[in-house]
């Protein structure tokens, strides 16, 4: 068989279908104009006007914060659990890695709706709580599926050994086992930092009172017509997307590892 | 030992109970109440030409989706399959990166490009043609379904493609058969489960999508995902949003039984 320089054009003609809306709107970002396919000129002015808008800058600090305390807690308590889970019996394990399994096979639509409904009947009061809580919600089962296969590889006698040596549990945790998890809890972070960032479905139905996040804050903008500032708020997340997914990249070390964050993503 | 760790997870057990699956317990009764007490109004509204137009509308653009998004995923996954090196890894972060941006920002590009003074309608224009209605159709719907979630059918079969073992394909061969029956016979059959699991990846985000509808369909009640989202945050009907859920995560449900049966009865055949 003859190499092709380049490859098949049904790959091709997908790739061109796939990134062209994305393109598109990087180059209108840039564009003079507001509305139309016309270009009428080169321009920052959507970037400026998009850092001036209040709005959209709140819902980047919540977005941030939500995502960084989200996935810090989720981490923490994912890598915990995961601990756990490794030294459960089989069926244990299995009921509650189905359980874990729910809000990654489940629509987005119907985890969001769930929670609502859960919040209405606890009677709690919609805002940056509710939105928190459903944000660890949806993050844990992601550090879990990323750091128990890799915490699974680790044989059970070295924590033993630890333990005959003299070494408190604590110890031999900090000592033995982390720092073989190093990997896999960084990219759990960044996975569940991400999915945080990303999400806006679970967001839309679970936050009131002023809070929102940027995805919100773009929808209730892509709703009302065509903004260049959207075009100019994506670009700057497409960018930040890219950068996460270096540094996730940059993470990964083991095939294994590289497969479970595909699996997560097709979950997804 | 076996026990002496494994108290770590009982507080994520706990977790898990309260804020997975009991939400989905809430639903469920939620569904099946009206004022507090026993009902089902809910259902009854939902069972109804109006509302079931809706069910039926968004069942076919979720089958149309899955339907392209196979047609079209099955040659590329085989054509990506074949490749090799670097040049196969490029291509699956080229598949896999669109995944990874925002879902409600890559459905949004697309008005851009189809809208009345958009992309398509100004080439249109300039090769001398008449405006086309795309944006605000169910055409532009399905699009934004497809464009979405084909990764989601070609990453699935490219695994299982990879998966296999070439020395039935060669043996295949070398018992006399031709391209045709080799792929009829073997390729096919052996990435059955490939195809199952990108159906359900595609067909369940697509029955429940209620952004794509809003975006580039303009209509407000055209899939049951905007029934629900509608009674939850606009009409604040409960009830009826819970009944229209739990119809929701029936038909997903019964899509999953009916795919899990096909896929048994493939393998029985073998």
């Amino acid at each position: 068989m003859k190499k092709r320089k380049l490859p098949h054009w049904l790959i091709l003609l997908l790739l061109i279908f796939l990134y062209m809306p994305i393109l598109v709107l990087i180059t209108y970002s840039f564009n003079e104009g507001r509305t139309g396919a016309e270009w009428t000129g080169f321009t920052f002015k959507w970037y400026a006007e998009l850092f001036r808008d209040r709005n959209i800058l709140k819902a980047m600090g919540y977005t941030i914060l939500i995502a960084f305390i989200a996935s810090t807690v989720s981490t923490v308590v994912g890598t915990i659990s995961a601990w756990g889970i490794k030294y459960m019996g089989r069926r244990t394990s299995g009921i509650l890695l189905s359980i874990n399994d729910l809000p990654l096979l489940n629509p987005d639509l119907v985890t969001a709706i769930s929670l609502m409904s859960l919040y209405i009947f606890l009677k709690m009061t919609f805002g940056f709580m509710t939105l928190l809580l459903s944000h660890i919600m949806f993050s844990i089962p992601y550090v879990i599926i990323t750091v128990l296969p890799v915490l699974r590889r680790i044989s059970r006698h070295q924590m033993e050994a630890a333990l005959d040596l003299g070494a408190k549990p604590v110890v031999g945790l900090f000592k033995i086992i982390l720092p073989q998890l190093k990997q896999s809890i960084i990219s759990g972070w960044l996975i569940a930092f991400t999915m945080s960032v990303d999400d806006f479905v679970i967001s839309f139905f679970t936050t009131g009172s002023g809070v929102s996040n940027i995805s919100i804050a773009v929808f209730s903008m892509a709703r009302r017509g065509i903004n260049p500032k959207i075009n100019a708020l994506s670009s700057l997340m497409f960018a930040v997307v890219i950068a996460l997914l270096l540094i996730i990249n940059k993470n990964r070390k083991t095939r294994k590892e590289d497969l479970a964050i595909e699996e997560n993503i097709l979950l997804h | 030992m076996k026990n002496r760790f494994n108290r770590y997870a009982w507080p994520y057990a706990l977790w898990t109970v309260v804020i997975i699956v009991l939400p989905l317990v809430v639903i469920f009764v939620f569904s099946f109440s009206k004022n507090g007490s026993f009902s089902l109004e809910g259902y009854g509204l939902f069972f109804t030409p109006l509302y079931l137009k809706v069910l039926l509308k968004s069942l076919e653009l979720a089958l149309k989706a899955t339907a392209i998004c196979l047609i079209v995923g099955y040659p590329i996954a085989l054509l990506i399959s074949r490749e090799e090196g670097t040049r196969k890894s490029t291509l699956m972060l080229l598949l896999m990166l669109p995944m990874w941006i925002n879902f409600l920002l890559k459905t949004y590009a697309w008005r851009p490009i189809l809208g009345n003074t958009g992309l398509l309608n100004s080439f249109l224009e300039m090769i001398g043609l008449d405006k086309v209605q795309f944006l605000y159709t169910e055409g532009a719907v399905l699009l934004g379904m497809v464009y979405n979630f084909i990764p989601f059918m070609i990453l699935p079969i490219l695994s299982v493609l990879d998966k296999m073992d070439h020395k039935l394909i060669e043996a295949a061969h070398d018992l006399g058969a031709d391209d045709r029956t080799v792929f009829l016979k073997v390729v096919l059959p052996l990435s059955l489960p490939g195809i199952i699991s990108g159906i359900s990846l595609v067909f369940m985000p697509s029955v429940s999508t209620f952004i794509i509808p809003i975006i580039l369909g303009g209509g407000q009640d055209m899939m049951i995902g905007n029934l629900i989202e509608r009674q939850f945050l606009k009409v604040g009907n409960w009830n009826f949003g819970s009944s229209i859920s739990v119809i929701l995560m029936l038909v997903i449900l019964s899509a999953m039984i009916i795919l899990s049966l096909f896929d048994r009865e493939k393998r029985g055949e073998r």
